[in-house]
Protein backbone atom coordinates (compact mmCIF):
# COMPACT_ATOMS: atom_id res chain seq x y z
CA UNK A 1 0.00 0.00 0.00
CA UNK A 2 1.57 3.24 -0.77
CA UNK A 3 2.61 5.55 1.96
CA UNK A 4 0.32 8.80 2.29
CA UNK A 5 2.70 10.00 5.62
CA UNK A 6 6.19 8.77 7.13
CA UNK A 7 7.78 9.73 10.00
CA UNK A 8 11.76 8.72 10.27
CA UNK A 9 13.90 9.20 14.03
CA UNK A 10 11.68 11.72 14.88
CA UNK A 11 12.75 13.92 18.03
CA UNK A 12 10.92 16.58 19.72
CA UNK A 13 11.63 19.09 22.23
CA UNK A 14 9.30 20.88 24.07
CA UNK A 15 10.42 23.16 26.90
CA UNK A 16 13.68 21.27 27.92
CA UNK A 17 11.51 18.07 28.05
CA UNK A 18 12.21 15.12 25.29
CA UNK A 19 8.68 14.64 23.97
CA UNK A 20 9.54 12.10 21.22
CA UNK A 21 12.19 10.08 21.27
CA UNK A 22 13.02 8.72 17.58
CA UNK A 23 10.07 8.10 16.47
CA UNK A 24 9.29 5.94 13.30
CA UNK A 25 5.85 5.35 11.78
CA UNK A 26 4.32 4.74 8.36
CA UNK A 27 0.82 5.73 7.64
CA UNK A 28 -0.68 4.15 4.34
CA UNK A 29 -2.89 6.48 1.72
CA UNK A 30 -6.86 6.51 2.03
CA UNK A 31 -6.61 4.88 5.53
CA UNK A 32 -8.10 6.12 9.21
CA UNK A 33 -5.12 5.22 11.49
CA UNK A 34 -5.78 5.97 15.36
CA UNK A 35 -3.70 7.17 17.25
CA UNK A 36 -3.60 6.80 20.49
CA UNK A 37 -2.33 7.04 24.19
CA UNK A 38 -2.87 8.47 27.75
CA UNK A 39 -2.55 12.56 27.75
CA UNK A 40 1.58 13.54 27.63
CA UNK A 41 2.26 10.58 25.80
CA UNK A 42 3.23 12.25 22.70
CA UNK A 43 0.06 12.28 20.27
CA UNK A 44 -0.63 16.35 19.57
CA UNK A 45 3.46 17.26 19.42
CA UNK A 46 3.11 13.64 16.50
CA UNK A 47 0.22 15.60 14.90
CA UNK A 48 1.55 18.99 15.13
CA UNK A 49 5.19 17.63 13.64
CA UNK A 50 2.59 16.22 10.36
CA UNK A 51 1.24 19.32 9.84
CA UNK A 52 4.56 21.32 9.96
CA UNK A 53 3.60 24.23 12.90
CA UNK A 54 6.39 21.93 14.92
CA UNK A 55 9.96 22.51 15.44
CA UNK A 56 11.94 19.37 14.99
CA UNK A 57 15.22 18.65 16.82
CA UNK A 58 16.16 16.06 14.43
CA UNK A 59 14.59 13.33 12.38
CA UNK A 60 12.16 13.64 9.22
CA UNK A 61 8.81 13.61 8.45
CA UNK A 62 7.33 13.41 4.92
CA UNK A 63 3.23 13.80 3.78
CA UNK A 64 2.76 12.84 0.26
CA UNK A 65 6.13 12.89 -0.74
CA UNK A 66 6.99 16.39 0.23
CA UNK A 67 8.69 17.51 3.68
CA UNK A 68 5.96 18.06 6.05
CA UNK A 69 5.07 22.03 6.16
CA UNK A 70 6.13 22.75 2.87
CA UNK A 71 3.92 24.90 0.76
CA UNK A 72 2.56 23.12 -1.69
CA UNK A 73 0.79 20.44 1.59
CA UNK A 74 -0.75 23.60 2.71
CA UNK A 75 -3.67 22.84 0.08
CA UNK A 76 -3.54 19.63 1.00
CA UNK A 77 -4.03 19.18 4.80
CA UNK A 78 -6.44 20.14 7.01
CA UNK A 79 -5.75 20.19 10.60
CA UNK A 80 -8.34 20.16 13.67
CA UNK A 81 -6.74 21.13 17.07
CA UNK A 82 -7.53 19.72 19.98
CA UNK A 83 -9.17 23.16 21.65
CA UNK A 84 -11.54 24.34 18.56
CA UNK A 85 -9.88 27.23 16.71
CA UNK A 86 -12.24 28.83 15.11
CA UNK A 87 -13.24 32.69 15.65
CA UNK A 88 -15.88 33.07 18.63
CA UNK A 89 -16.83 36.82 17.24
CA UNK A 90 -18.07 35.14 13.58
CA UNK A 91 -21.21 33.40 13.04
CA UNK A 92 -20.72 29.52 11.70
CA UNK A 93 -21.27 30.20 8.47
CA UNK A 94 -18.35 33.79 7.78
CA UNK A 95 -15.88 31.01 9.47
CA UNK A 96 -16.68 28.05 7.35
CA UNK A 97 -16.13 30.35 4.66
CA UNK A 98 -13.58 32.38 5.57
CA UNK A 99 -11.94 29.32 5.79
CA UNK A 100 -13.03 27.91 2.26
CA UNK A 101 -11.89 31.14 0.80
CA UNK A 102 -8.28 30.59 1.76
CA UNK A 103 -8.29 27.30 -0.80
CA UNK A 104 -9.79 29.64 -3.11
CA UNK A 105 -13.61 27.76 -2.40
CA UNK A 106 -16.71 29.33 -2.39
CA UNK A 107 -19.69 29.83 -0.35
CA UNK A 108 -20.93 26.32 -1.45
CA UNK A 109 -18.69 24.41 -0.45
CA UNK A 110 -18.62 26.28 2.80
CA UNK A 111 -22.28 25.14 3.24
CA UNK A 112 -21.60 21.44 2.31
CA UNK A 113 -19.02 21.27 5.04
CA UNK A 114 -21.65 22.32 7.13
CA UNK A 115 -23.88 20.19 6.14
CA UNK A 116 -21.44 17.46 6.65
CA UNK A 117 -20.71 18.10 10.67
CA UNK A 118 -24.78 18.73 11.22
CA UNK A 119 -24.47 22.40 11.90
CA UNK A 120 -26.46 24.13 9.09
CA UNK A 121 -29.61 24.75 11.51
CA UNK A 122 -26.90 26.73 13.45
CA UNK A 123 -25.07 28.44 10.41
CA UNK A 124 -26.70 31.85 11.42
CA UNK A 125 -25.01 31.58 15.26
CA UNK A 126 -22.23 33.37 16.77
CA UNK A 127 -19.45 30.33 17.47
CA UNK A 128 -19.11 32.19 20.60
CA UNK A 129 -22.74 31.49 21.65
CA UNK A 130 -22.20 27.40 20.88
CA UNK A 131 -22.24 24.70 22.66
CA UNK A 132 -18.98 22.98 23.22
CA UNK A 133 -19.83 20.15 21.39
CA UNK A 134 -21.08 22.51 18.39
CA UNK A 135 -18.08 24.41 18.65
CA UNK A 136 -15.69 21.47 17.94
CA UNK A 137 -18.05 20.84 14.76
CA UNK A 138 -17.69 24.17 13.83
CA UNK A 139 -13.78 23.72 13.99
CA UNK A 140 -13.81 20.32 12.38
CA UNK A 141 -15.93 21.88 9.29
CA UNK A 142 -13.25 24.42 8.37
CA UNK A 143 -10.82 21.49 8.91
CA UNK A 144 -13.07 19.46 5.99
CA UNK A 145 -13.89 22.61 3.96
CA UNK A 146 -10.62 22.34 1.93
CA UNK A 147 -11.31 18.67 0.82
CA UNK A 148 -7.75 17.81 2.03
CA UNK A 149 -5.84 14.83 0.83
CA UNK A 150 -4.75 14.37 4.63
CA UNK A 151 -6.93 15.16 7.61
CA UNK A 152 -5.08 15.37 10.78
CA UNK A 153 -7.97 15.22 13.38
CA UNK A 154 -6.88 16.06 17.19
CA UNK A 155 -9.50 14.27 19.33
CA UNK A 156 -12.63 15.42 17.18
CA UNK A 157 -15.41 13.46 19.00
CA UNK A 158 -15.29 14.92 22.37
CA UNK A 159 -17.96 16.01 23.98
CA UNK A 160 -20.47 14.88 21.17
CA UNK A 161 -23.60 12.89 21.97
CA UNK A 162 -23.10 8.94 20.53
CA UNK A 163 -25.36 9.64 17.47
CA UNK A 164 -23.92 12.58 16.17
CA UNK A 165 -20.38 10.73 16.65
CA UNK A 166 -21.49 7.59 15.00
CA UNK A 167 -22.21 10.22 12.35
CA UNK A 168 -18.94 11.69 11.95
CA UNK A 169 -17.11 8.39 11.91
CA UNK A 170 -19.10 7.74 8.94
CA UNK A 171 -18.36 10.94 7.37
CA UNK A 172 -14.42 9.93 8.27
CA UNK A 173 -15.42 6.95 6.95
CA UNK A 174 -16.71 8.28 3.59
CA UNK A 175 -14.08 10.62 3.57
CA UNK A 176 -11.24 7.80 3.50
CA UNK A 177 -13.32 5.88 0.76
CA UNK A 178 -12.42 9.02 -1.15
CA UNK A 179 -8.76 8.52 -0.71
CA UNK A 180 -8.38 10.79 1.76
CA UNK A 181 -5.74 9.60 4.52
CA UNK A 182 -6.87 10.01 8.01
CA UNK A 183 -4.84 10.48 11.44
CA UNK A 184 -6.92 10.92 14.14
CA UNK A 185 -6.34 10.75 18.31
CA UNK A 186 -8.78 9.58 20.59
CA UNK A 187 -8.98 8.82 24.24
CA UNK A 188 -12.52 6.23 23.63
CA UNK A 189 -11.72 3.01 22.81
CA UNK A 190 -14.57 2.27 21.20
CA UNK A 191 -13.53 4.40 18.48
CA UNK A 192 -10.14 2.96 17.76
CA UNK A 193 -12.07 0.12 17.08
CA UNK A 194 -13.46 1.59 13.96
CA UNK A 195 -9.88 2.28 12.74
CA UNK A 196 -7.77 0.41 10.02
CA UNK A 197 -4.62 0.83 12.09
CA UNK A 198 -3.88 1.92 15.27
CA UNK A 199 -0.54 3.13 16.57
CA UNK A 200 -0.17 3.09 20.65
CA UNK A 201 2.10 5.09 21.79
CA UNK A 202 2.93 6.05 25.39
CA UNK A 203 5.91 8.44 26.75
CA UNK A 204 6.82 9.25 22.90
CA UNK A 205 7.54 5.96 21.86
CA UNK A 206 5.77 3.81 19.28
CA UNK A 207 4.60 0.78 21.44
CA UNK A 208 1.87 -1.00 18.76
CA UNK A 209 1.18 -0.30 15.00
CA UNK A 210 -1.08 -3.02 13.89
CA UNK A 211 -4.78 -3.12 13.30
CA UNK A 212 -7.63 -3.44 16.21
CA UNK A 213 -7.71 -6.62 15.35
CA UNK A 214 -4.04 -8.02 15.31
CA UNK A 215 -3.42 -5.73 18.54
CA UNK A 216 -6.35 -7.78 20.42
CA UNK A 217 -5.02 -10.90 19.51
CA UNK A 218 -1.70 -10.52 20.30
CA UNK A 219 -2.46 -9.18 23.25
CA UNK A 220 -5.07 -12.12 23.72
CA UNK A 221 -8.23 -10.29 24.47
CA UNK A 222 -11.54 -8.93 22.56
CA UNK A 223 -11.22 -5.63 24.65
CA UNK A 224 -8.62 -2.94 23.52
CA UNK A 225 -8.19 -0.90 26.97
CA UNK A 226 -7.14 -4.41 28.42
CA UNK A 227 -5.17 -5.04 25.60
CA UNK A 228 -3.16 -1.40 25.60
CA UNK A 229 -2.72 -2.48 28.90
CA UNK A 230 -0.92 -6.04 28.01
CA UNK A 231 1.38 -4.13 25.97
CA UNK A 232 2.58 -1.90 28.44
CA UNK A 233 3.09 -4.85 31.00
CA UNK A 234 4.61 -7.44 28.67
CA UNK A 235 7.47 -4.45 27.39
CA UNK A 236 7.80 -3.53 30.79
CA UNK A 237 9.09 -7.06 31.59
CA UNK A 238 11.11 -7.27 28.89
CA UNK A 239 12.79 -3.67 29.57
CA UNK A 240 13.18 -5.11 33.74
CA UNK B 1 1.05 36.91 -0.66
CA UNK B 2 -2.22 36.65 -2.43
CA UNK B 3 -4.42 39.35 -2.82
CA UNK B 4 -7.61 36.90 -2.72
CA UNK B 5 -6.35 35.44 0.56
CA UNK B 6 -5.50 39.07 1.94
CA UNK B 7 -8.85 40.68 0.75
CA UNK B 8 -10.84 37.40 2.54
CA UNK B 9 -8.77 38.30 5.50
CA UNK B 10 -9.58 42.17 5.83
CA UNK B 11 -13.68 41.09 5.60
CA UNK B 12 -12.88 38.36 8.30
CA UNK B 13 -11.63 41.23 10.24
CA UNK B 14 -14.15 43.47 9.57
CA UNK B 15 -16.61 40.68 10.27
CA UNK B 16 -15.22 40.17 13.67
CA UNK B 17 -15.33 43.51 14.69
CA UNK B 18 -19.15 43.87 13.41
CA UNK B 19 -20.22 41.43 15.58
CA UNK B 20 -18.75 43.50 18.58
CA UNK B 21 -20.71 46.46 18.18
CA UNK B 22 -19.70 47.90 21.60
CA UNK B 23 -16.30 48.05 20.75
CA UNK B 24 -17.36 50.05 17.35
CA UNK B 25 -19.03 52.20 19.29
CA UNK B 26 -16.25 53.14 21.79
CA UNK B 27 -13.65 53.22 18.81
CA UNK B 28 -15.85 55.77 17.74
CA UNK B 29 -17.42 57.81 20.26
CA UNK B 30 -14.78 57.77 22.96
CA UNK B 31 -12.23 60.32 20.82
CA UNK B 32 -15.60 62.53 20.51
CA UNK B 33 -15.98 62.47 24.31
CA UNK B 34 -12.47 63.35 24.77
CA UNK B 35 -12.49 65.90 22.38
CA UNK B 36 -15.53 67.54 24.20
CA UNK B 37 -13.58 67.45 26.97
CA UNK B 38 -11.30 69.31 25.94
CA UNK B 39 -13.58 71.58 24.38
CA UNK B 40 -14.74 72.77 27.58
CA UNK B 41 -11.24 72.70 29.38
CA UNK B 42 -10.27 75.18 26.81
CA UNK B 43 -13.59 77.16 26.76
CA UNK B 44 -12.40 80.61 25.32
CA UNK B 45 -9.02 79.79 24.71
CA UNK B 46 -9.39 79.04 20.50
CA UNK B 47 -6.09 78.51 20.16
CA UNK B 48 -4.71 76.63 22.80
CA UNK B 49 -8.05 74.31 21.95
CA UNK B 50 -6.71 73.89 18.48
CA UNK B 51 -3.06 73.30 19.00
CA UNK B 52 -3.99 70.43 21.37
CA UNK B 53 -7.10 69.24 19.57
CA UNK B 54 -5.65 69.22 16.51
CA UNK B 55 -2.02 66.48 18.04
CA UNK B 56 -4.94 64.51 19.92
CA UNK B 57 -6.99 64.07 16.42
CA UNK B 58 -3.31 62.25 15.78
CA UNK B 59 -3.35 60.80 18.92
CA UNK B 60 -6.33 59.20 19.43
CA UNK B 61 -6.28 56.81 16.83
CA UNK B 62 -3.21 55.73 17.58
CA UNK B 63 -3.74 54.48 21.13
CA UNK B 64 -6.76 52.69 20.41
CA UNK B 65 -5.59 50.88 17.32
CA UNK B 66 -2.53 49.81 18.84
CA UNK B 67 -4.52 48.46 21.90
CA UNK B 68 -7.40 46.92 19.69
CA UNK B 69 -4.58 45.40 17.06
CA UNK B 70 -2.55 43.70 20.05
CA UNK B 71 -4.86 42.11 21.91
CA UNK B 72 -6.82 40.97 18.29
CA UNK B 73 -3.09 39.46 17.10
CA UNK B 74 -2.58 37.90 21.10
CA UNK B 75 -6.36 36.38 20.57
CA UNK B 76 -4.93 34.63 17.19
CA UNK B 77 -1.99 32.73 18.90
CA UNK B 78 -3.77 31.74 22.29
CA UNK B 79 -6.88 30.68 20.20
CA UNK B 80 -5.22 28.60 18.31
CA UNK B 81 -6.61 29.98 14.66
CA UNK B 82 -3.15 31.09 14.19
CA UNK B 83 -1.37 27.78 14.23
CA UNK B 84 -4.38 26.80 11.97
CA UNK B 85 -4.14 29.36 9.78
CA UNK B 86 -0.42 28.28 9.45
CA UNK B 87 -1.24 25.08 8.02
CA UNK B 88 -3.17 26.68 5.09
CA UNK B 89 -1.80 28.71 2.20
CA UNK B 90 -2.23 31.94 4.46
CA UNK B 91 1.28 34.07 3.93
CA UNK B 92 2.24 35.89 6.82
CA UNK B 93 2.10 38.84 5.27
CA UNK B 94 -1.68 38.22 3.88
CA UNK B 95 -1.76 38.44 7.80
CA UNK B 96 -0.38 41.66 8.87
CA UNK B 97 -1.57 43.91 6.15
CA UNK B 98 -4.76 42.43 6.46
CA UNK B 99 -4.88 43.47 10.23
CA UNK B 100 -2.96 46.67 8.92
CA UNK B 101 -5.69 47.61 5.99
CA UNK B 102 -8.85 46.10 7.78
CA UNK B 103 -8.01 48.53 11.45
CA UNK B 104 -6.84 51.50 8.99
CA UNK B 105 -10.28 51.16 7.65
CA UNK B 106 -11.81 51.76 10.73
CA UNK B 107 -9.27 54.09 11.94
CA UNK B 108 -10.33 56.16 8.63
CA UNK B 109 -14.27 55.96 9.76
CA UNK B 110 -12.98 57.10 13.40
CA UNK B 111 -10.90 59.77 11.92
CA UNK B 112 -13.48 61.81 9.92
CA UNK B 113 -16.16 61.49 12.42
CA UNK B 114 -13.67 62.83 15.13
CA UNK B 115 -12.08 65.57 12.66
CA UNK B 116 -15.78 66.24 11.09
CA UNK B 117 -17.20 67.06 15.16
CA UNK B 118 -13.76 69.19 15.95
CA UNK B 119 -14.20 71.22 12.38
CA UNK B 120 -18.19 71.60 12.22
CA UNK B 121 -18.97 71.59 16.16
CA UNK B 122 -15.99 72.98 17.89
CA UNK B 123 -14.63 75.27 15.45
CA UNK B 124 -11.55 73.99 15.10
CA UNK B 125 -9.25 76.17 13.11
CA UNK B 126 -6.37 75.08 10.86
CA UNK B 127 -4.58 76.67 8.04
CA UNK B 128 -4.61 73.22 6.36
CA UNK B 129 -6.66 70.82 4.94
CA UNK B 130 -9.27 68.78 6.87
CA UNK B 131 -8.41 65.98 4.59
CA UNK B 132 -4.27 66.48 5.37
CA UNK B 133 -5.55 65.75 8.93
CA UNK B 134 -7.41 63.03 8.47
CA UNK B 135 -4.72 61.03 6.37
CA UNK B 136 -2.42 61.99 9.38
CA UNK B 137 -4.55 60.18 11.79
CA UNK B 138 -5.18 57.60 9.58
CA UNK B 139 -1.30 57.06 9.59
CA UNK B 140 -0.83 57.21 12.90
CA UNK B 141 -3.49 54.29 13.45
CA UNK B 142 -1.63 52.11 11.45
CA UNK B 143 1.40 52.72 13.05
CA UNK B 144 -0.43 52.10 15.89
CA UNK B 145 -1.34 48.50 14.02
CA UNK B 146 1.85 47.56 13.30
CA UNK B 147 3.52 48.42 16.98
CA UNK B 148 0.70 46.23 18.40
CA UNK B 149 1.16 43.30 15.84
CA UNK B 150 5.04 43.85 16.84
CA UNK B 151 4.41 44.12 20.65
CA UNK B 152 1.48 41.19 20.84
CA UNK B 153 4.45 38.84 19.93
CA UNK B 154 5.93 39.66 24.05
CA UNK B 155 2.71 39.13 25.53
CA UNK B 156 1.31 35.31 26.40
CA UNK B 157 -1.75 37.17 28.19
CA UNK B 158 -4.26 39.60 27.97
CA UNK B 159 -3.07 41.56 30.69
CA UNK B 160 0.85 41.60 29.22
CA UNK B 161 -0.68 43.40 26.75
CA UNK B 162 -2.50 45.89 27.93
CA UNK B 163 0.67 46.62 29.71
CA UNK B 164 2.47 47.29 26.45
CA UNK B 165 0.24 50.66 25.61
CA UNK B 166 1.99 52.43 28.36
CA UNK B 167 5.50 51.25 27.77
CA UNK B 168 4.96 51.99 24.42
CA UNK B 169 2.35 55.42 23.72
CA UNK B 170 3.15 57.64 26.79
CA UNK B 171 6.90 57.92 26.36
CA UNK B 172 5.52 59.16 22.19
CA UNK B 173 2.91 61.40 23.74
CA UNK B 174 5.21 62.63 26.65
CA UNK B 175 8.10 63.08 24.36
CA UNK B 176 6.35 64.36 21.04
CA UNK B 177 6.83 68.16 21.21
CA UNK B 178 2.94 68.50 23.12
CA UNK B 179 4.27 69.50 26.41
CA UNK B 180 7.37 71.15 25.80
CA UNK B 181 8.77 71.74 22.57
CA UNK B 182 10.97 69.47 21.39
CA UNK B 183 13.94 71.80 20.13
CA UNK B 184 13.90 73.15 24.34
CA UNK B 185 14.34 69.74 26.26
CA UNK B 186 17.72 68.63 27.01
CA UNK B 187 19.82 67.00 23.90
CA UNK B 188 19.49 63.09 25.09
CA UNK B 189 15.61 63.63 25.22
CA UNK B 190 15.78 65.51 22.04
CA UNK B 191 17.52 62.11 20.32
CA UNK B 192 14.64 60.19 21.86
CA UNK B 193 12.11 61.91 20.76
CA UNK B 194 14.10 61.92 17.16
CA UNK B 195 13.73 58.21 16.98
CA UNK B 196 10.39 57.93 18.00
CA UNK B 197 7.77 57.70 15.29
CA UNK B 198 4.90 59.60 17.34
CA UNK B 199 7.35 63.09 17.03
CA UNK B 200 7.09 63.01 13.16
CA UNK B 201 3.38 62.57 13.12
CA UNK B 202 2.57 65.10 15.33
CA UNK B 203 4.87 68.03 13.79
CA UNK B 204 3.35 66.90 10.36
CA UNK B 205 -0.02 67.77 12.16
CA UNK B 206 1.59 71.09 13.53
CA UNK B 207 2.56 71.95 9.99
CA UNK B 208 -0.89 71.99 8.58
CA UNK B 209 -2.30 74.20 11.54
CA UNK B 210 0.61 76.28 10.55
CA UNK B 211 0.83 76.31 6.85
CA UNK B 212 -2.60 76.62 3.94
CA UNK B 213 -0.11 74.29 1.41
CA UNK B 214 1.15 71.02 1.99
CA UNK B 215 4.81 71.56 3.43
CA UNK B 216 7.90 69.86 2.71
CA UNK B 217 8.48 69.12 6.17
CA UNK B 218 5.01 67.59 6.19
CA UNK B 219 5.69 65.11 3.46
CA UNK B 220 8.68 64.30 4.98
CA UNK B 221 7.44 63.57 8.27
CA UNK B 222 4.70 61.72 6.76
CA UNK B 223 7.22 59.88 4.91
CA UNK B 224 9.32 59.13 8.20
CA UNK B 225 5.64 57.49 9.85
CA UNK B 226 5.21 55.19 6.73
CA UNK B 227 8.71 54.34 7.06
CA UNK B 228 8.23 53.22 10.71
CA UNK B 229 5.12 51.36 9.96
CA UNK B 230 6.79 48.93 7.29
CA UNK B 231 9.56 48.74 9.52
CA UNK B 232 7.45 47.68 12.25
CA UNK B 233 5.44 45.39 9.81
CA UNK B 234 8.67 43.60 8.53
CA UNK B 235 9.50 42.89 12.49
CA UNK B 236 6.64 42.07 13.50
CA UNK B 237 6.67 39.59 10.29
CA UNK B 238 9.29 38.15 12.04
CA UNK B 239 7.82 36.82 14.95
CA UNK B 240 5.57 35.23 13.41
CA UNK B 241 6.90 31.45 13.21
CA UNK B 242 5.08 28.82 11.27
CA UNK B 243 7.00 26.29 13.86
CA UNK B 244 6.76 26.83 16.99
CA UNK B 245 7.95 24.91 19.97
Amino acid sequence: METAIEVTDLVINRGKREVLHGFSCAIPRGSITGLLGPSGSGKTTLMRAVVGVQLVASGRVTVLGEPAGSPPLRRKIGYLTQAPSVYDDLTVRENARYFASLYGLRAADAEAALDGVGLSGAAHQLVGNLSGGQRSRASLACAIVGRPEVLVLDEPTVGQDPVLRDELWARFRGLAADGATILVSSHVMDEANRCDRLLLIRDGHLIGDDTPAAIKATAGTDDLDEAFLRIIRQQEKAAA
Amino acid sequence: MSPHILASTIGRIVRQLRHDRRTIGLVIVVPLLLLTLLYFMFDGQGPMFDRIALVMLGIFPFIIMFLITSIAMLRERTSGTLERLFTTPVGKLDLLFGYGIAFGLVAAVQATVAAGLAYWLFDLDTAGSLWLVIVIAVANAVLGVALGLLCSAFARTEFQAVQFMPVVAIPQILLCGLFVARDSMAGWLQVISDVLPLSYSVEALTEVGAHADPTGTMWRDLGIVVGAIILALLLGATTLRRRTA
